[in-house]
């Protein structure tokens, strides 16, 4: 099937205004960092340089939670859970007038399509944010303190740390709910992706939250560790790789210090026999290929049952062959721009190893531009599980197929990983279905559809993926302290 | 006429539903409070320790698949069968815990009465912390409760009953399989425990217990990669051991219910914690059409 010829139908940058550098959002005010030091955010679409970022240092983590500890004693908790919340609604509210703004600028910064920032993250942003409005004041009844204790207690200073991925809808996942139970946070967006952020301290400032209750330090690992580790801090979020996650877990070893972690994983999509081929076409290609990949929940492990490999096969590559990548602003794109050089660089070196350990590589026809940091659709079939390429999460948009006949099979193979994170199903049978859902060992199961988010739904790992969950009432109990006579 | 001559117990460890001795042929002798010897207890290796992970994983599919209702009256009939075993579980908890025949009787009670408690929360936790999540789309979108896994328990030292039921229970009770090291100076009320465990339809491997030396099994349980979660509660009195623990555990993500600074008073009314400690949350969506 050949691509239709559309006109580009490029999203105005106008809306945006990137400034040639920014400093860091500490107790209400933009700051210098103390060591002056800066770098640079690019445009993986482009490699235009974007702004100067400033690079927090020690002194900058600390000043930040200083006033993140200020706010949490002298305003934050003193407030009452239904001006908490109105201020949360204020945000929301804010998140949606200046949504095109923002989803410009997400797709500038991290090279998702215009299509996505602006229909996927940034109406989830909002939706995050009124959901856990409406919980500040009625936190009481969400059923996390003991019988015997009244409501239950925030946990005073967050520090959170978020990957490049979903840079605003992370921000959102880690700060509505932490907000709105009580604490106050320091948030430490990923390197590559910290313009929206410092849009969304802005915000802040505009929906006039009292200063300290939210603070942004930009800055890459070194920062991260720094605030994770910094000894005033009570709680701590992340969200990104399982290997920074472990190290997350040592450092809270012997602390009072509370951890939730979101980490990697390496899904398994199966696809039984019975499925709604078209259907299902459509749900491995948003599985793996929705946001260039770049998803920890990500279906990178295809299962399909053998009697069906052929005509699934044939179908996606026919489908995949449609799929336009490029300009992420162009409203007609698919699929944008890898993250950074580094990211293309990890997903090239996994592609080569799945090539080297006998794996067959199929990839997208497809002209990508010369500019920018670039990597065709791409599937790897006669995949064992012993590869490298089935093991490993890749972050990227490459596929991996594997077969199963049972659907005992079918549930070892996707078991069969220190991760569990998520795992889709496809089969028009009800039974099944509820069965597969009770023997995936996986944080989130979707069932005839794939990477569907919503900020009531519970999202989390199961094994090495993580512990914790984010969004619903089970998202509050990360940010709260659970009484525990015993 | 002569009197009779008693038959002494060997005690053993508890592993897979069988009483083996340690592999490592080691014993140790118990006291009680006043230091007169009571018996000698198996002296538990790592290598008991990886056969005890061994035995819990292998039963975790049947005990987690089990109903939430089998699961109650399995937990149920635990307390009956230490209701007829009440008057040893007194003296044992009396000798050990050095505590008057009253005390020790309230402990006991309490303990019997905590499984109570427990089995009942098997078909409900379920409705307690599962929900129907209101997705702003077509799709049917609700979280179940699941099992952690295997959890290594290390249960507190001083209180040898009430406190080892307090951590075993709500670990078993989601459906998970437990590997615990019991009290090192008083064990006797843990191997008593787990012949009740041995008698009442608990299948074997969901419970192992291992007496000995806490410092022996324990970094191997935590450093284990097939033990999901840990909880720490015998650790009390010992931060810095405990910090190692952690740190050995943050290897493969396991979920750890930390040290308290010193041993809490078991006989307090138990939160749901120790229960949702050792559960995943579930998240299944499926779409809504004709």
């Amino acid at each position: 099937m050949a691509k239709f010829e559309y006109a580009p139908a490029p999203e105005s940058r106008a809306i945006v205004d990137i400034k040639s550098s920014y400093g860091l959002f500490i107790d209400g005010e933009f700051a210098d960092p103390a060591g002056g030091g800066a770098f640079k955010s690019v445009n993986p679409a482009t490699e235009e340089v974007l702004a100067d970022i400033a690079e927090a240092a020690e002194a900058d983590v600390d000043r930040a939670v200083a006033a993140a500890r200020k706010a949490y004693t002298q305003t934050w908790s003193r407030l009452s859970g239904r001006d908490r919340g109105k201020y949360l609604f204020r945000i929301a509210r804010l998140v949606q007038e200046r949504s095109r703004e923002l989803a410009v600028l997400e797709s500038i910064d991290n090279g998702k399509p215009i299509r996505e920032s602006r229909d996927v993250d940034i109406p989830l942003v909002a939706a995050h944010f009124f959901y856990y409005a409406g919980w500040a004041d009625k936190l009481e009844y969400a059923g996390l303190s003991g019988a015997s204790s009244g409501s239950p207690r925030p946990f005073g200073v967050a520090a959170q740390v978020i990957p490049w991925n979903f840079p605003l809808l992370m921000l959102a996942w880690k700060i509505a709910p932490a907000l709105a139970t009580g604490n106050t946070v320091v948030l430490k967006p990923a390197e590559t992706t910290s313009l929206t952020a410092l849009l969304f301290a802005e915000i802040c400032q505009q929906a006039e939250l009292p200063p300290g209750v939210v603070n942004i330090i930009t800055g890459a690992g070194e920062t991260g560790r720094l605030l994770v580790e910094h000894p005033d801090v009570d709680k701590v979020a992340f969200t990104g790789s399982t290997e920074v996650g472990k190290a997350i877990a040592r450092s809270v070893a012997g602390t009072t210090k509370k951890a939730t972690l979101e980490l990697g994983g390496k899904a398994a999509n199966i696809i039984f026999d019975d499925a709604p081929v078209d259907q299902a076409i459509e749900g491995i290609v948003n599985g793996i290929f929705f946001n260039q990949g770049h998803v920890c929940c990500a279906g990178s492990r295809l299962l399909v049952q053998e009697s069906v490999y052929d005509d699934v096969l044939t179908s996606l590559k026919r489908r995949l062959g449609t799929l336009r990548v490029g300009d992420p602003l162009d409203k007609n794109t698919d699929v944008g721009a890898i993250n950074s050089a580094e990211q293309l660089a990890r997903i090239r070196e996994l592609s080569d190893v799945g090539e080297a350990e006998g794996a067959e590589r199929w990839s997208s026809p497809c002209d990508l531009p010369d500019r920018g940091f670039w990597f065709a659709p791409t599937v790897f079939t006669s995949v064992t599980q012993a590869h490298r390429i089935a093991r490993e999460e890749i972050f990227g948009p490459v596929l991996s197929v594997l077969t199963f006949r049972t659907p005992a099979e079918a549930v070892e193979k996707a078991n069969n990983t220190p991760y569990g994170l998520s795992a889709g199903v496809w089969t028009d049978k009800g039974s099944r279905i509820l069965w597969m859902s009770q023997q995936l060992r996986a944080g989130v199961v979707w069932a005839n559809t794939f990477n569907r988010f919503d900020p009531t739904s519970p999202f989390g790992g199961y094994k090495e993926s993580g512990y914790g969950r984010e969004g619903g009432r089970h998202g509050l109990a990360a940010y709260l302290r659970t009484e525990d006579p015993a | 006429m002569t009197e009779r001559l008693a038959v002494k117990k060997t005690y053993k460890l508890y592993i897979g539903g069988k009483f083996p001795r340690s592999e490592s042929g080691r014993s140790y002798p118990v006291a009680d409070a006043q230091g007169e010897f009571l018996a000698n207890a198996a002296w538990a290796s790592r290598k008991d320790a990886r056969d005890a992970v061994a035995a819990a994983r292998k039963a975790f599919p049947g005990w987690s698949g089990a109903t939430a209702y089998n699961r109650g009256q399995v937990l149920y009939r635990v307390a009956e069968v230490m209701e007829g075993r009440r008057a040893q579980f007194v003296d044992e908890v009396a000798a050990g815990e050095g505590l008057s025949r009253s005390k020790a009787e309230r402990a006991v009670d309490e303990s019997i009465d905590r499984w109570v408690w427990y089995a009942g929360w098997s078909d409900k936790i379920a409705q307690v912390v599962g929900s129907s999540n209101p997705v702003a789309g077509p799709y049917f979108d609700f979280s179940v409760p699941e099992p952690t896994g295997v959890v290594a328990v290390l249960a507190p030292q001083s209180s040898s009953l009430l406190g080892l039921v307090s951590v075993v229970a709500p670990v078993l009770v989601g459906g998970n399989t437990a590997v615990v090291t019991s009290s090192y100076e008083r064990p006797l009320p843990a191997i008593t425990l787990s012949e009740v465990l041995a008698t009442s339809d608990v299948p074997g491997g969901v419970v192992n217990i291992l007496t000995g030396r806490v410092g022996d099994t324990a970094p191997s349980l935590a450093a284990h990669m097939d033990v999901n979660a840990i909880d720490l509660a015998g650790a009390a009195h010992d931060h810095g051991n405990a910090t190692q623990l952690e740190l050995a555990a943050a290897e493969n993500l396991k979920r750890v219910i930390r040290a308290p600074e010193a041993e809490p008073d078991w006989a307090a009314q138990p939160g749901l914690n120790r229960i949702t400690s050792f559960l995943e949350t579930k998240t299944v969506w499926h779409p809504v059409g004709t």
